[in-house]
Parts: C-alpha cells; structure tokens; sequence
C-alpha cells in the first residue's frame, strides 16, 4: 500500500522499529574517504531519515551487515569452545534494486551451496528490506543490462521527494497498520527506478571458459595492482579465510573469526607448501569477471554481476569491469577462430 | 536448532607413525561414515586450520598423513598420542572403490599423493577378488621420502609394485626416474577394463595422465584428486574454487572427463 509521508512520520515509524531493529543505511563518514578531505558512503546504524544519503551510491554495499567484513565464530577456552553471541535485535536494511539482487546472490551462496550456513542464517532470517528508489542512474550502473533495475520483494519501498517528504510503498502488514492509524496521507507508489544506464554490457551468448585463452588477460597483468577493493566493494562477492586471534600469550583463551578474502590478492589460493595458483593479475581479473558473468551461471542459473558499478567506481588503476566485459565478444572470437 | 559446521570436536590422538623427518601419520579417534579421498579440516587454536586428507580408515579411527609445512601442521608435530586436536569433517566426495570393481587398476602416485590413495590401495590389496590385474606406480623425490613402507612390502603380496625415485644420492633397492617413465612397464591387457587414480603435485599428475591416455585409456577410465586451499570444506569461502566447481563439495576427486576442464 502506498503513502505519502513526512519526515516526522517516518521518524515516528523508525521510532518503533528500533525497539527490535538496528537500521542500517547508507551514511556519511566524513572524512572517512580514501583521500585527504574526502568523505566515504558506506553502511552503518542510523536512527534518522536525514541520516541516510540519497543522491549518490554508495561507496561499499550493505552486504557487511549479513556478512561482516570480521566475524567472530566462536571463542576457545582451554578445552572448550563458546559460540559467539548473535545480535540481539534484526536488521532494517536500506537498499537500492542492483543490492536486492545482490541479496539473492548471497542467499544462493551461503544457504543452498551445499549446508546452510549457521551464522548467516541467523542474521538473514531476522532482516527486514526497504528498497531505495532510483532515480537516475549513477556514474559507471549498468543494471538494466543485468537486469536488476526493478525490484518487487521489499518490506518497505522509499523515494526522498524534492520536498523532504518520501514516497513509500508498504508490504509489511505491521508497518502498514501503523501508517494508517498516524493518518498517513495514502496514494499509488510506484518505486523510482532506472530504465536506462549510460554504460551498457553485452555478455556473450557463446561465451565459454575457453576465453581463458585469450590475449585480452594479459593487459591487466600489468595494469592491475592486485589491491582487491573491487571485490570488497562488490555487493556479490563473499569469500572469507579463517582466522585465530589470541588474547594472552599462553595461547589458551581466543578466538576463531572468518575476515572478507579477495582472490585478487596474492595468498588467495596459497597451499601448504609453496604451492600457489593465478600467480598473474590477469589470471586473477580472468578468474573474478568468469565468476560474475560465465561460471556462477553455469552453478546457479542466472549472473551474478548485478551491474552496481561499484568496481569500476573504486579501482585505482582506472580498470572498468563493464569495458571488459564487453571485450569477451571478440575474445571469444578470438580463440574460436584459433 | 541449525547445526553449527565450523565448530570442530576434539579427537584424541591413538597413535603416531613416523615415515620420513617431516612425515608423519596421526592415527585420530573417529567414528563414523567416512571414504578415501575425503579431508578433515585439522585445527590447533591460534594456528588456525589445515585440510588434511584421509589416508586409512578403521573401525574407531582414520588416519591423517601429515607434512610439516605450514603453521599449523608445524603446530600438530608437537602433539602425541594421548593428545587431543581438533576436527572438523569429513569433507568432500572421495573416492568410490566401486567405480574400480572388476577392472584392472592403475594407481599412480607421487610424494604424499599417496595419502590419500592409500585407502583405495589397501581396500583392493583386502579384496584383490573384487577386481583384476593392479598395479600401483610410486614416485618420491628420495629415498628418504618414502611413505608407508610398511603397506608398500605387504601390498607387494598380491599387486605390482613399482617404487621409484627422482634421484638416488646412494643404492637404493628401487627405480630411479619419473613415474611416468614407468607407464610402458604397466601390464596391460584391455584398456577399456583398466582404471587409473592419479594423486600428486600437478605437474606429476598432467604428465601421467596424459602417458595413460597414449598407452589407450579412455579419459572416462582416469581419476584425480587435486589439492587446494580449502579454508571451509562447506563450499562458502571460495579459495578452492575452480571455475564453476568447488573442490571441497564437487572434489577433491573427479573422473579425468571434468576434470580436465578445470582451468585456475
């Protein structure tokens, strides 16, 4: 059901929420950015509307709520192990269409790749989602290439208006209730959403890890510094190592924690004993964009790239994953015609 | 209440046999379902975790041949029997002795790709009816690296047994050479009934598969097991994977016919 509503009505509406939520949206950090005097969007609690940045993308996805970039597992003591503790409350997460797809990649991952996963589980299944509207399409998006521009599966749609006022379509029954009885002004909503980006892709149809082969690697070899911010701000991306982390130096109380893992960054595949694989960047950029658009496809059915652009926005060397992408076509003509 | 797949159980250590200076086999309590060519996740706290294969399994135990290489296996050669570590798994596929039934087999492997074999080998070397002509090719860097030399004397009763080693810096009473030097000393009657399992480092395994499929066996009749970083064994953090398979779920075995296709 749709509403027009005010700030201090959806402060109201926050209100209640965090009586059993945390809500987590994309904010400010002044300061925080990577370069003197710039500031960094990224996620954290907010417990106000004016908090939350609307007109830019931000910088790094929601997906550390779900999956925090540093995870206490469990703790060791002498001969015992204690589970950690989970949150005491759920999670209202504010997200834009590409990350709600994004959702459903994670989903794929850690619930139905073989056993569920226990943590995530937990956290997943106490999170409520408000889907921010589009309005335009930011620097480097190609979600209608991916398709991922529109979003139905939300608790709570939102649009900030011109005004200050929002826009917002409701599917939580509570939460509707709760507008209706404040009086909310009700009218259709439809969420913003992009029909167009200015960057398109084009994933070959024919495309097959024969690619592998192709000269078009080589290029990042040297262009690639092998820093791995495109996959921490990836929305897609979730893998992680173990690690152990000791509190005295006896070694007998600690704990066990998973940490992001970025397979652009050396050490990723290292085994015991020297061995190592993808020793060259360009094998790496090979290995993540054939996950995104060839072989997470082949496993699930559908792409994982949801096409936010973050990539492209935070690497230092200037790479566009949505140019290479549309350099597989003549790659894949390339070694064909071998 | 969900299980919980990353809290290990401690496993008391029954016994400990030493092959070479940095290899040694943990005989570890264990009961329950488990093949040859699965892995345990092996933990100490602070050091972390290790993927270790399953080299011989018993009633109450499995064995787990280790190499001191790394921060953790370091770690596990300063415990002894009595000493508990700990476990989590078993993970992965393995191998299923009954693709190898009836058929003439191959087993090729190298350095501690023998681990994880060794399960097989043994299995047949007990039910030498339940299949044909066996034939089990073992390479070493030297003569002090030798595994399982107590198995290799007994396996010898009923299977060929040919036992080399890269390079030999003193007489030693076995061959001298590359595994797949030996390929043409293979008895071989219809390749079509004859099997092969190749474990070793990966140049070892690339060469051997391909001096089988010269001599005429079919890509269907070749098994592999690979090795990887496998830093959660539950398919979720992505260091073994391989294109669009996970070594931890789909591997470490695979039939050489998908294996193939596996480009890191």
């Amino acid at each position: 059901m749709g509403f027009h509503i005010t700030d201090m009505q959806l402060n109201v509406l926050f209100q209640t929420w965090q009586t059993n939520y945390h809500i987590y949206a994309p904010r400010n950090f002044s300061g925080g950015g990577r370069f003197s005097d710039t500031d960094c969007i990224r996620y954290g609690k907010i417990e106000h509307a004016d908090e939350i940045v609307f007109d830019k993308k931000s910088d790094y996805s929601f997906k550390e709520v779900l999956t925090p970039v540093s995870q206490t597992l469990f703790f060791f003591t002498e001969g015992q192990t204690k589970e950690a503790d989970f949150p005491q409350k759920g999670a209202v997460i504010f997200l834009r269409s590409c990350d709600l797809y994004a959702l459903k990649r994670l989903d794929d991952m850690y619930l139905h790749n073989s056993p569920a996963d226990y943590y995530y589980q937990h956290l997943r299944d106490n999170i409520k989602i408000v889907l921010m509207g589009c309005e335009h399409s930011f620097e480097n998006c190609f979600c209608v290439s991916m398709g991922t521009n529109v979003s139905t599966k939300y608790d709570m749609s939102i649009d900030r208006q011109p005004d200050g006022t929002y826009l917002v379509d409701c599917k939580d029954e509570a939460w509707v209730k709760q507008l209706v009885q404040a009086g909310c002004e009700q009218q259709e909503v439809i969420p913003a959403h992009v029909t167009e980006n200015q960057v398109t892709v084009q994933v070959p149809e024919n495309l097959t890890a024969e690619v592998a082969k192709s000269t078009m690697w080589e290029e990042y070899n040297s262009r690639c510094i092998n820093c791995g911010r495109c996959n921490f701000v990836c929305p897609t991306c979730t893998c992680f190592t173990m690690q152990d982390l000791f509190y005295s130096e006896n070694g007998k109380v600690g704990e066990r924690r998973r940490i992001w893992a970025s397979c652009m960054v050396d050490g990723f595949t290292d085994v015991a004993g020297g061995g190592s694989y993808r020793k060259k960047n360009g094998e790496r950029m090979r290995f993540k964009v054939l996950h995104k658009v060839l072989d997470y496809k082949q496993r699930n059915g559908y792409h994982m790239c949801v096409g936010c652009g973050r990539c492209d926005d935070i690497c230092p060397e200037y790479i566009s994953f949505s140019g290479c992408i549309n350099k597989l076509q003549s790659a894949m003509t390339e070694v064909t015609e071998q | 209440m969900m299980k919980n797949d990353y809290i290990p159980f401690p496993s008391k250590i029954l016994e400990v046999i030493r092959h070479t200076k940095i290899e040694y086999t943990f005989r570890m309590e264990f009961q329950g379902d488990v093949k040859p060519g699965q892995f345990f996740e092996v933990s100490i706290p602070k050091y972390g975790e290790a993927p270790i294969s399953v080299s011989g399994i018993g009633d109450n135990f499995v064995d787990l041949t280790i190499r001191r290489v790394g921060k953790v296996t370091n770690e596990v050669f300063e415990h002894y029997v009595g000493d508990t570590l700990l476990l989590r798994g078993p993970y992965g596929n393995g191998f299923d002795v009954s693709d190898y039934a009836g058929k003439d087999i191959i087993v090729m492997a190298g350095g501690t790709g023998l681990s994880p074999v060794r399960g097989v080998v043994d299995y047949f070397f007990n039910h030498p009816e339940q299949r044909g002509h066996m034939t089990l090719i073992a390479g070493f860097k030297t003569s002090h690296d030798i595994l399982f030399r107590n198995d290799l004397k007994l396996w010898k009763k009923n299977m060929d047994i040919i036992l080399t080693v890269d390079c030999a810096e003193e007489d030693v009473a076995c061959h001298v050479g590359l595994v797949t030097q030996y390929i043409p000393q293979i008895k071989l009657d219809n390749v079509q009934n004859t099997v092969a399992v190749v474990v070793g480092p990966p140049a070892m395994m690339r060469f051997s598969v391909q001096g089988l499929l010269d001599i005429g066996l079919p890509e269907e009749n070749v098994w592999i097991s690979q090795e990887r970083k496998m830093c959660c064994g539950l398919g979720k953090c992505g260091h073994c994977k391989i294109g669009d398979t996970y070594v931890c779920l789909d591997g470490p075995v695979f039939n050489y016919t998908k294996g193939k296709f596996l480009v890191d």
